[in-house]
């Protein structure tokens, strides 16, 4: 904030990270994209039998969940600890709901 | 702003201020009013109940009206009383607390206010409309889905909007929480009370969604011929009991954990010395809450769910003793060798514990499996929570209430008439339900409206009865107090407790700005570190200067207005085709309200440096 207040300019550290940023937003953007083309891939073409077909979606679908909160909603940068808490905690009293009617239905 | 509020001003122009207001420590009034309101409703209810078990085979009120008292009793107690007081006392107290003018939210405040007094007065307006919900508090499939009538379709409607405006109370103040704190208030320098509204907080938001789509399936298969819960449909009426569960153990702790809170704040203020343990009591209570999730089928050891899932939930449920524990420790030691002044709140305070600890040791005997089986839907059970809930959150109420009382209204409550109260209630607690215990070994099922006699249930259920009517007697004393003060009380000075919290550093009722300096919090107990180093007030962490406020605005009101008519609209048109001009009409009102809302902009207003001078401190 001090030095510079009279230039518009950049300062080229910031200018560095901005453009590795984009180059992450478009890799993340184009994996994406790749993924849910795979997922149609396999589902179309019956490559798969339905045993391997639902885990594989399934993964796919986590990682690509994962890219849209870490990258394209920030959740990498700092600052966004109480967010994360939140939705891990989100998370975790689902996946123990689901925990606990499965072992009620199943064991 | 503060000239207008030392006159004189009309009624209507009090009312309207009511209506509008935005500022959390009017709706802190609000909630306190509403719960009061309610809490009186349920009181009654539970009068009528007493009356009708006085004696064997009464006949006091008939069966069909004992269900929908008794149904009622529990569903506005839960929802309509305990929960609005604490969201009142945590509207009052935790900006104060953490340092913070107001809430994130205020507009949204004000809405979760309106939406849960429409909830409830949906609710209570089947009373007149033709019968009230009878399927019990936890209205569980099939028996909610086959009571005739529209008693359970008001129970859907009411909770669903009185629970819509908890979740926004629960998101509003976690925001607050999180992004609101003084300079300085750090996580682990925030009062106790404060760290319960957080969990809490977390707990509602967790928690309710679970309790929304239940009461949604319910009302699809009520009101819109769906079959979720249709057995002979392909549905699972078992689906409800976890629905239900799932949000209903983590709301117990969302009774409980506000009070935990005050208490301790309570205790180390009465005790003058800092909290004893107060890392271990933040992280008990975060304990406390990341079990309550994992616990909800103890509520349901009876319907069959296999040896394994039931010794699992009967293990996790006993691990909550732990935290607990922890925490009644910690109060003693925080009392142990303390200069401790006894007045009202520290009586409710001290009373608690011992009831409390109570009701959790009989918690711990349900949880266990096999005992489980004989206690179940006895009045064991009822006496248990009882002790809990009326030993936790009843007593916590009343004791924030006497503690905050001069934060809320600007005077000290009768000492006097509270002790008066705390005796007489108390007494008639333990008389009401410790009996119940026994009661319950010896077999009397729970809602159930008459007993035969000769059972051995004859003398129990007179003392209980006997009970139950000085509990009354210590409610009305405690109502009369508040009468009392109004009127002819003593005007509290700013700090009559010789506080540690921040709340205790402004004025008695505060100013609507709270802080005109947002203070620098230079640790835990932030007011009690400036008195023990002579200077008995804070500093200020900021130059004196504008304070942007929020305007207030009638359109939370109208939206829950809108909801309260399209309820109507909702419930009738199974059987009258008019019924969709309630329902569009206040559907209208809502996405009117809700447009007014988006296209306005509203930047509210400035309180100008010049004026904030001109005030004396």
């Amino acid at each position: 904030m001090a030095e510079n207040t009279n230039s518009n300019e950049v300062n080229p550290y910031q200018k560095r990270k901005n453009k590795l940023e984009m180059q992450k937003q478009l890799i993340t953007f184009a994996l994406m994209i790749l993924f849910t083309i795979i997922a149609f891939v396999i589902v179309a073409t019956g490559m798969m039998q339905k045993m391997f077909v639902i885990p594989v979606l399934l993964i796919l679908a986590i990682i690509q969940v994962a890219f849209q909160f870490y990258y394209f909603m920030h959740m990498k940068d700092k600052g966004h600890d109480m967010p994360a808490l939140m939705i891990y905690g989100g998370i975790w009293a689902a996946l123990l709901t689901l925990a606990g009617l499965g072992v009620i239905t199943w064991w | 702003m503060s000239i207008a509020a030392t006159q004189k001003r009309g009624f209507g122009a009090v009312l309207w201020d009511y209506l509008t207001t935005v500022d959390h420590k009017k709706i802190a009034h609000l909630y306190l009013f509403g719960g009061g309101f309610f809490f009186i409703l349920g009181g009654l209810e539970a009068m009528i109940i007493r009356i009708q078990l006085i004696k064997p085979e009464n006949d006091f009120v008939s069966a069909g009206l004992y269900n929908e008292i008794l149904t009622m009793h529990g569903t506005t107690m839960i929802f309509l009383a305990a929960m609005p007081l604490l969201l009142g006392l945590m509207n009052a107290a935790m900006p104060l607390q953490i340092g913070a003018r107001d809430v994130a939210f205020p507009f949204l405040n004000s809405l979760g206010f309106w939406l849960f007094l429409f909830g409830g007065l949906i609710l209570n307006c089947s009373w007149l409309l033709g019968g009230a919900p009878d399927a019990g508090w936890t209205s569980y499939a099939p028996l909610s889905t086959t009571s005739p009538g529209h008693g359970v379709d008001f129970y859907v409607l009411g909770l669903q909007i009185s629970g819509a405006g908890t979740l926004i109370g629960g998101i509003n103040f976690l925001v607050t929480i999180i992004n609101m704190r003084a300079p300085g208030m750090t996580y682990m320098r925030m009062p106790l009370f404060s760290w319960t509204t957080f969990i809490t907080s977390i707990l509602i938001l967790f928690a309710f969604p679970a309790l929304t789509i239940g009461l949604f399936l319910l009302m699809f298969d009520r009101l819109f011929g769906s079959a979720f819960f249709d057995v002979g449909l392909g549905g699972n009426s078992i689906i409800w009991e976890h629905l239900f569960w799932i949000f209903g153990h983590p709301e117990v702790y969302i009774l409980i954990l506000p009070a935990f809170g005050l208490f301790s704040d309570i205790f180390s203020t009465f005790a003058k010395k800092r909290l004893f343990g107060y890392t271990a009591m933040v992280f008990a209570t975060i304990l406390i809450a990341f079990l309550g999730f994992m616990v909800w089928a103890h509520h349901m050891f009876t319907v069959g769910l296999g040896p394994v899932a039931n010794s699992i939930f009967a293990i996790a449920t006993m691990a909550i003793a732990v935290p607990t524990g922890i925490k009644i420790f910690n109060w003693l030691a925080t009392l142990w060798g303390g200069s401790i002044t006894i007045n009202s709140a520290m009586l409710w305070a001290l009373g608690f514990i011992p009831t409390f600890t109570i009701g959790g040791m009989t918690g711990v005997m349900v949880a266990s499996v096999v005992a489980d089986y004989q206690y179940h839907d006895t009045y064991f059970v009822v006496a248990h929570f009882h002790y809990v809930i009326v030993g936790g959150t009843v007593f916590g109420i009343l004791a924030g209430l006497h503690y905050w009382w001069p934060k809320l209204f600007g005077r000290i409550l009768n000492e006097k008439l509270g002790k008066i109260a705390f005796w007489i209630f108390f007494t008639g607690f333990h008389l009401t339900f410790f009996i119940q215990h026994f009661l319950g070994l010896m077999g009397m099922p729970r809602r159930y409206w008459v007993f035969l006699e000769d059972q051995g249930l004859d003398t129990g259920n007179l003392i209980s009865t006997i009970g139950a009517f000085l509990m009354a007697i210590g409610v009305i004393i405690f109502f009369y107090n508040v009468v009392y003060t109004a009127v002819k009380g003593e005007k509290a000075p700013d700090d009559p407790w010789d506080g540690r919290t921040l709340e205790w550093a402004t004025a008695s009722p505060p100013a609507h700005y709270n802080f005109k300096q947002t203070p620098l919090v230079r640790g835990l107990d932030a007011l009690w570190v400036e008195k023990t180093e002579g200077k008995g007030k804070m500093t200020p962490a900021e130059p004196l200067g504008d304070i942007h406020m929020p305007n207030g605005s009638i359109l939370p009101f109208m939206m829950s207005f809108g909801l309260f008519i399209a309820g109507f609209g909702f419930i009738y048109q199974v059987n009258y085709t008019w019924a969709y001009i309630p329902l569009f009409v206040g559907m209208g009102i809502l996405l009117g309200s809700m447009l007014i809302r988006s296209l306005k902009d509203d930047h509210g207003y400035h309180i100008t440096k010049e004026e904030l001078e001109r005030e004396a401190d």
